[in-house]
């Protein structure tokens, strides 16, 4: 049995990973990449916290579910968001989109 | 859960080695494909520890689905062999900084919280439970998540179409 330990730092370095990526990426996509795997750091938490310390529930399997539907759901939006961006903006980096509507 | 200490590292390496791989690249069409891996080797985590049905969603929604529509957008904005420039050394300290103190707080908290293990017999998660489980009004149900995730899913298309559509 491989202790719970493991899987949590992995799971630590995952969203630390994600972190770095978050506040070093300058391109919108990337920021978002770097969210994603946040989320999946954290369901990875979820479901490991279930199947080692409270295996007869089942309620981490169900937040973790409800966070890869809501991630997909918030994903959609952010890239209709973007999407608007490079219309406006012909450049989705976070330095350029500068300008609030007037 | 068996003992698989071979498939415990080849999952978490991949899922570090990828996901390192995806915030450092230059290129931004290689950063979404190393995402994708990241993403099928957390699924593999949770084919590990039985939940197949979770795993299989990941599969769905995750890697054939959020990583299709990055590309997807990726390739309406960029120039397909698009490269980024260097980040600039004091972001990339700075991120590096913060990223590895945060790192080193939380594994260092996790090692000496003492989890205790368990004696509790593990639910056998077949679809059956996990759909009764899901419509279930009483305790342990999940009938009113389950109702509001399906608002805020027809929400967010909404949203999504009349976000990106084009304006006059």
């Amino acid at each position: 049995m491989i202790p719970i330990t493991h899987f949590l730092i992995v799971s630590t370095l995952m969203f630390f990973i994600g972190i770095y990526g978050f506040l070093t990426r300058r391109n919108l996509i990337t920021v978002l990449m770097s969210v994603e795997l946040i989320l999946n750091s954290v369901n990875i938490n979820f479901v490991v916290f279930n199947r080692y310390l409270y295996p007869d529930q089942l309620q981490g399997h169900f937040f973790a579910l409800f966070i890869i539907a809501i991630a997909a759901g918030e994903a959609s939006v952010a890239i209709a968001l973007i999407i608007n961006i490079y219309r406006r903006f012909t450049s989705i980096e976070v330095d350029n989109v500068d300008e609030m509507k007037f | 859960m068996e003992n698989n200490v071979f498939m415990f590292y080849l999952f978490s390496g991949t899922i570090l080695f990828f996901s390192v791989l995806a915030v450092t690249s230059r290129r931004i069409l290689r950063a979404a494909v190393f995402l994708l891996f990241a993403l099928v080797a957390t699924s593999g985590i949770y084919f590990m520890m039985n939940y197949q049905f979770l795993a299989g969603v990941q599969l769905a929604l995750y890697a054939g689905g959020i990583v299709v529509l990055i590309i997807f957008s990726i390739l309406l904005t960029h120039h397909i062999s698009y490269k980024f420039d260097r980040t600039p050394l004091v972001n990339l300290t700075l991120g590096l900084v913060v990223a590895t103190t945060g790192a080193a707080l939380s594994i260092f908290t996790l090692i000496r919280f003492p989890f205790k293990p368990t004696a509790n017999v593990p639910a056998g998660v077949d679809m059956q439970l996990i759909g009764r489980q899901l419509m279930d009004t009483g305790k342990n149900g999940y009938a009113l998540p389950f109702e509001v995730i399906s608002i805020l899913l027809l929400a967010a298309m909404i949203a999504a179409i009349v976000i990106a559509k084009k304006g006059k």
